[in-house]
């Protein structure tokens, strides 16, 4: 099997005109390899950042640990909309419950990672490269991925990604990311791009192949889908407004990440968490709608994620210090609802008060690669881990 | 094929037909020479200076170079950096107010941004810009973030210390970083304690300082970090202190020595270790001649580096006088960092921005928040400083600073609401802030940073001194402005929009 990032060395050997095509070539004549690579899915990965408080996400309402540990910021038993006998949804998060009915809502409970890591910037690090607590990873998960399986030549892009400057999962070298605030913006800025020239050296090449990347998606995406669904106001309903036009156009792209800030609440958590929490909800329900509308919920997979979950004894400001595990969505028109994982215990918390995991992000990443495109995992995630039953059969 | 004759006088004029050793370049220093030492050392040269280093033999430049190294700023600092008497900041577990907490963390904020603004001003501003790009690399390997020190003051006194030490002993620097209060903080070693040790210092010392990833054992970092127990801080004053009571007096054995060490100890049999002087080489290879360190003229610098007992200056020498610095074939292969890009453009174009702060808040939109690198491994430069974003980011720029002749910008003016506030120069989000938001503040900002430049392109071409027709003027920017040719001539022969098509171009990307 050749991979892209070889094939480009190759082709640094001898001159040629454009990237683009060159690219094209490359996926014409190897993105067949690993046989049955399903792009046609759609991946939405949606990072809640800052770490949301998965403890008043999904709550534990019947475990007299959880109160003990939450006099000021337990959310009472009887606003939980209730999910099971001992777990319930933030009652900000109501409109899901529809999703959930219809199951196509899973709730994963627990997902960590061993030795937890409590910087935001180091273990978000962790998180998109898929990397061990002290293994140092320079490319993103994503970006493995596409460069042991590329997406077809005639996507708009390998993924775009919304509303954040980082490239997160699709980080380092060799994908064709893009990272825009809405698709209007990036076709104007797309005009400094031209990604013409010919050259045998390796960082200009480089260079010329984002060009012709940034060239490529901007032809190919538009900004004026007319959706009957509605959005909902705000920066978070924007973003998924963006994430919508770029999914209108096809072909595609395998992957749109979309970042809701703001859920570091060191103080005062209750009503920032409940606003976002709600934007949250609605803003996956207009992406249920618009997807639908265009005939795609059926093969988009949305994960949510962070850096971590919060502390579960809450601090003297009415606010939540950096924690670890956390519960995490996933939600699709072919996604098997229902809770997985376990939660953690709140009776057995580390040294610093933090709790363990139960599953393992890598394994919710392998559930993406292998169940959902038919990519095999070991590669892209340096080992195995096993995949999740969350896709109905 | 467009525009085909001008694109070869370019190639002609570059000499970049195809790689090759270049006989001339051994005896004196011809003009692309001397462009090359002066950019890869300093930022952005300007024709005068380039001109000043023409018709020196390598040896001779190399040392005027190193003489005008300097072991202070030129620059005085903001203000708050130098107050005196003892720290003061509110801590949680002392009983301090969340309002006490929120005003701190805003003053850290502010005071971090006047730090950032003051550094670019120190870079523009220096005799010796060898000096800043030094204290910027050693930044990058004795990484410390204000992201978990907060305290801006501990993050100017790093900047202080490396820059007495930039182009001076390695391992007199080293010593120093092992106590400095914002290491201190960032690597957790006051947290290191007898009986609960805390690795992470000993991890990176070993593995980013000194040896390098699979020149020590696991063994190793356990027994350094045992030696530099009670390495700490007094948080009053912010000076590093050595607590007796805290620190393990047992022996240790590391690197197959065994003795009753303490910390130096450790430093001093890291620095007795042939890889370390390889590894640091190596690093100064990769920021000075090329992504691909030969691994021969590694070895023979580092033992130089070694032999001269950490002498950066001997390092350095080696490097800048060596056929390899020289060869074409690793001209235009080093990807400009934001700062190079904006420090460089500024310095290149004569301009003097009347407030440098939002030139920090441009290189921090490109990816390099000063004095914040993304983690203790540094920024990784080179090809990850562009991406979709980030190149877009850069030539958005670019292209602004070309519009703004005169100052008097119409287009950025007539924005309604365009004028920067105090917290429109802060280089990371507000809680709440959503990331669209961010970003027009931080345009805000750098637009009203461009608006204060003021450049003429016509006097700038005026220093050539020769006929301004549009072919002279494009031969005379593209020698100066390039290290390898421009991809598109430019069509461009007014002289502001030649410049903007110029510094669009991706070749303008790379030194």
């Amino acid at each position: 099997m050749m991979d892209r990032r070889r094939f480009l060395k190759l082709a640094a050997s001898a001159p040629i005109a454009g990237l683009a095509p060159a690219l094209a070539a490359a996926n014409l004549a190897f993105g067949a390899a690993p046989a049955g690579a399903d792009y046609r899915r759609l991946l939405i990965l949606i990072e809640l950042k800052g770490g949301n408080d998965g403890l008043n996400t999904l709550v534990p309402f019947a475990d007299p640990a959880y109160y003990a540990l939450r006099p000021k910021l337990a959310i009472a038993r009887d606003s939980v909309i209730q999910l099971s006998d001992a777990v319930g949804l933030h009652p900000a998060l109501e409109a899901l419950l529809p999703l959930w009915r219809a199951r196509e809502l899973a709730v994963l409970q627990g997902v960590g990672y061993p030795e937890p890591n409590l910087s935001h910037f180091r273990s978000i690090e962790i998180w998109d490269t898929a990397s061990g607590s002290h293994q140092y990873l320079q490319d993103g998960w994503l970006t493995r991925t596409f460069a042991l399986a590329p997406t077809p030549a005639d996507f708009a892009a390998d993924g775009v990604i919304v509303g954040s400057p980082d490239l997160g999962p699709l980080s380092g070298g060799g994908t064709r990311a893009i990272a825009l605030a809405n698709t209007e913006q990036f076709l104007r800025q797309a005009r400094f791009a031209t990604g013409e020239g010919q050259t045998r050296n390796k960082a200009l090449q480089h260079i010329l192949k984002v060009e012709a990347d940034i060239v490529q998606a901007a032809a190919r995406l538009k900004s004026d889908y007319a959706f009957k669904a509605s959005f909902p106001q705000g920066a978070f309903g924007n973003a998924i407004r963006t994430a919508c036009q770029v999914v209108a156009n096809r072909p595609g792209v395998a992957v749109v990440r979309v970042t809701q800030t703001g859920y570091d609440t060191h103080s005062g958590q209750a009503p920032t968490q409940a606003r976002l929490l709600g934007e949250l909800a609605a803003g996956v329900v207009a992406l249920k709608n618009a997807l639908g509308e265009v005939k795609r919920w059926d093969d988009t997979l949305v994960l949510t994620y962070a850096e971590f979950g919060r502390r579960p004894k809450e601090n003297l400001s009415n606010g939540t210090d950096h924690g670890t595990a956390s519960a995490h969505f996933v939600l699709g028109g072919r996604v098997a609802g229902g809770l997985y994982g376990e939660q953690p215990s709140l009776e057995r918390l580390s040294g610093d008060g933090n709790t363990g995991y139960s599953i393992d992000f890598r394994s919710v990443y392998a559930t993406a690669l292998d169940r959902w495109w038919n990519v095999p995992s070991t590669g892209p995630l340096g080992g195995r881990f096993t995949p999740l039953p969350l896709l109905k059969t | 094929m467009r525009a085909l004759s001008s694109f070869a006088t370019i190639a002609v004029v570059l000499s970049l037909a195809a790689p090759r050793a270049d006989a001339a370049i051994a005896g004196a220093l011809d003009y692309d020479g001397a462009r090359l030492l002066l950019n890869r050392t300093g930022f952005g040269a300007t024709q005068a200076e380039i001109e000043h280093y023409v018709g020196m033999s390598r040896e001779q430049a190399a040392k005027a170079l190193l003489a005008t190294s300097r072991t202070a700023a030129v620059t005085s600092p903001p203000p708050a950096m130098i107050a005196t008497g003892p720290l003061q900041y509110p801590r949680r577990g002392a009983g301090a107010s969340d309002e006490e907490i929120k005003m701190f963390r805003q003053q850290q904020v502010r005071e971090g941004l006047d730090l950032r603004g003051w550094w670019v001003g120190e870079m523009l501003s220096t005799p010796s810009p060898l000096t800043e790009r030094m204290t910027l690399f050693w930044h990058n390997h004795f990484v410390s973030s204000q992201q978990k020190v907060k305290l801006t003051e501990l993050m100017y006194r790093q900047n202080v210390t490396l820059r007495a030490q930039a182009l001076g002993n390695f391992g007199a620097m080293l010593h120093a970083v092992a106590r400095d209060p914002a290491m201190i903080i960032y690597l957790d070693s006051a947290q290191n304690r007898k009986g609960a040790p805390n690795e992470n210092f000993a991890r990176e010392l070993m593995e980013l300082f000194t040896l390098g990833e699979g020149n020590y054992g696991e063994s190793d970092v356990k027994e350094a970090a045992r030696a530099f127990t009670g390495w700490s801080l007094d948080r009053e004053r912010g000076e590093f202190v050595f607590r007796r009571a805290l620190h393990d007096y047992g022996p240790k054995t590391v690197l197959g020595r065994t003795g009753n060490f303490d910390g130096d100890d450790v430093i001093d049999i890291l620095l007795a270790q042939p890889s370390t002087a390889e590894f640091v080489s190596r690093k100064l290879w990769r920021e000075f001649v090329s992504p691909d360190p030969d691994a021969a003229e590694v070895k023979r610098i580092a033992a130089r580096f070694r032999d001269s007992g950490y002498d950066i200056k001997t390092a350095l020498y080696a490097l800048l006088t060596s056929d390899a610095f020289y060869a074409r074939e690793n001209r235009g292969t080093l990807v400009k960092s934001p700062v190079d890009l904006v420090v460089g453009t500024l310095h290149q174009f004569g301009m003097h921005p009347g407030d440098t702060i939002p030139f920090a808040v441009a290189a921090a939109g490109m990816g390099q928040v000063l004095f914040a690198p993304p983690n203790v491994r540094g920024w990784p430069g080179q090809e990850t400083w562009i991406n979709s974003s980030r190149l877009l980011a850069r030539k958005q720029f670019l292209d602004r600073l070309m519009r703004a002749e005169g100052g008097a910008t119409g287009m950025l003016q007539s924005v309604p609401g365009n004028t920067m506030t105090a917290s429109d120069r802060t280089p990371w989000p507000a809680p709440d802030e959503t990331d669209q938001a961010r970003r027009a503040r931080s345009m805000r900002a750098v637009d009203s940073g461009i608006r204060s430049v003021q450049f003429d392109s016509v006097a700038w071409f005026a220093q050539w001194k020769a006929p301004a027709d549009a072919q002279k003027r494009n031969d005379d920017a593209v020698r100066l402005l390039f290290a390898v040719a421009p991809q598109t001539p430019p069509q461009a022969s007014e002289p502001l929009a030649m410049l903007r098509e110029l510094v669009l171009d991706a070749a303008y990307e790379l030194k």
